[in-house]
């Protein structure tokens, strides 16, 4: 009991050190003068927005621009729910694989999970160049962190039974593969893919700050122009298409659990 | 025998399988021609991208004494958003607990809130709130406060209505006042599963934070547009370097510290 105090006094101590270091630096005066007016007109233009923009016969708008969005978001998933399947398997335990083996794959895993997507984006477009293509391709990089982490926790979830049966009866590697392994994790993977795509429709919202494609461009753009009523209708925009994908995808997964 | 086979559960019907995978395909072959996507220029460009590789290597090490401050900056602004989104979402999660609240009108708004504020991301709320406040911390903070309080009161609410009833019954049976009620029979349940939920979020916030100098919210980030804008690959290098390692320092303090809690 008295220890227990001891260490509570401890944890304290350290939490008030770590709430004065954080906030000892931090300048509140840096604020512009402007600050209270724009926050009116960004307001102003979420509730007056600009109607026009949602579709224009020629070029740039909302809607080219969120369909952009998306078809960023469904390439870089189909591109990491393909791309993670060997490492899933790599990285899952199983009884026949060294400890070393599988941990490794989980390190390489978590290592691609914490590159950001948005700086693995920048070098893409020095790769091939801005645009949605280098958007989907960092998203399809990026997301085999976490894809192939959740298929390899799938993996190791799965039930021996059948395939020690159908070994038993002699079936070859391939038929193991087709008839025991893909029937069992197929559902988990496909829901996981779809949760992936969810998130990948808000991450695909921000590349076009860096000028990797979607939404993101004409969204910068209008704020550095100050067209708050652009501003607004996008952000509507955004907000009605990740709601509705999130309704969607929420309603397949629920089919597939 | 005829009994028998009607018995038999039918087999999945292979049409709709079938439909759903040429849907899936279209849309797929949507996608690829909408984002101009081509093996050939990803062939072509993957010189530009070994060219880039090799620049990279070695990181230039000089270069970490330039950015250990912008470091600190990113877990500072990352600590305070993560701390000021704890402390609203403690109310906005008992509004949206359906066995604290007893009105659905009430629970159903505050749930509505918490999805809004979930669906726009961090990094475009940096960028507003850049346009309101100007460059700095306190934009970057406010982003992630925002985007703090929908996580951190969406996890807490579902688990506040799971709480086991008995203690809050017990008190209620003693005549405790409302104020009691909540000290003795509700805090004691959620307390460890809150810090847990507000270490998760703080991890998620640290690797936020770091690219949230893109566009002009402090930290780190900023060095991105500033050495890759000189072609300075090998200083690139470093600060993906010292990011990973903070990351991966702070995502492992804080998993042994939420082992714990729970």
């Amino acid at each position: 009991m008295n220890r227990n105090r001891w260490l509570h006094w401890l944890i304290a101590i350290a939490l008030v050190l770590i709430y004065v270091w954080t906030f000892w630096d931090i300048r509140f005066s840096g604020i512009k003068e402007t600050a209270g007016k724009i926050t009116r007109s960004i307001i102003q233009g979420i509730f007056s927005p600009d109607w026009d923009y949602v579709y224009l016969p020629d070029g740039e708008d909302l809607l080219r621009g969120l369909l952009d969005t998306l078809a960023i978001a469904a390439l870089g998933t189909f591109i990491s729910a393909v791309l993670c399947i060997p490492f899933a398997f790599w990285a899952a335990a199983s009884r026949n694989k060294s400890m070393a083996l599988s941990g490794a794959g989980k390190f390489v895993l978590s290592f691609i999970r914490t590159f950001p997507e948005i700086v693995m984006a920048l070098l893409f477009i020095k790769a091939v160049g801005p645009g949605s293509f280098a958007g989907a391709l960092a998203l399809g990089l990026h997301s085999i962190g976490m894809l192939g982490k959740l298929f390899s926790e799938e993996v190791e979830n799965m039930d021996a039974g059948p395939t020690e049966a159908l070994i038993a009866t002699g079936a070859s590697r391939l038929q193991v593969l087709w008839f025991a392994v893909i029937p069992q994790v197929l559902p988990g993977f496909l829901s996981y893919t779809l949760y992936r795509f969810e998130i990948n429709v808000r991450s695909a919202t921000i590349l076009g700050i860096i000028g990797a494609g979607g939404i993101g461009t004409p969204l910068i753009f209008a704020l550095t122009t100050r067209h708050w009523d652009r501003v607004g209708i996008i952000l509507l925009g955004i907000i009605v298409t990740v709601t509705l994908i999130d309704l969607i995808s929420g309603y397949f997964r629920r089919k597939l659990a | 025998m005829n009994a028998q086979t009607k018995q038999l559960p039918k087999p999945p019907g292979k049409l709709k399988h079938a439909l759903t995978f040429v849907i899936v395909l279209f849309l797929l072959w949507g996608s690829a021609v909408q984002t101009e996507a081509s093996f050939g220029r990803l062939i072509s460009g993957i010189p530009n991208m070994w060219d880039l590789l090799k620049e990279m290597f070695p990181p230039n090490w000089a270069y970490f004494d330039n950015i250990v401050n912008p470091m600190l900056d990113t877990i500072r602004m990352a600590i305070a958003g993560t701390t000021i989104g704890a402390i609203f979402a403690i109310p906005l999660s008992i509004l949206a607990a359906n066995n604290m609240v007893r009105s659905p009108w009430v629970y159903q708004i505050a749930r509505f809130i918490l999805n809004l504020l979930r669906t726009i991301p961090d990094l475009l709320l940096a960028a507003i709130f850049v346009a309101i406040f100007g460059l700095g911390l306190i934009p970057g903070i406010l982003a992630l406060a925002v985007f703090s309080v929908g996580l951190i009161a969406k996890l807490t609410y579902e688990s506040l209505e799971t709480i086991d009833r008995g203690p809050l019954e017990a008190m209620t049976s003693v005549g405790a006042s409302k104020l009691q009620w909540i000290a003795f029979g509700v805090v004691p349940q959620i307390l460890p599963h809150f810090i847990s939920y507000v270490l998760y979020t703080f991890e998620i916030n640290v690797r936020a934070a770091a690219v949230l100098g893109l566009v002009g919210a402090g930290g780190i980030g900023l060095y991105y547009e500033k050495t890759l804008g000189f072609l300075e690959y090998d200083k690139t290098n470093s600060i993906i370097l010292l990011t990973l390692a903070v990351v991966l320092a702070i995502d492992y303090f804080s998993t042994k510290l939420r082992e714990k809690l729970l």
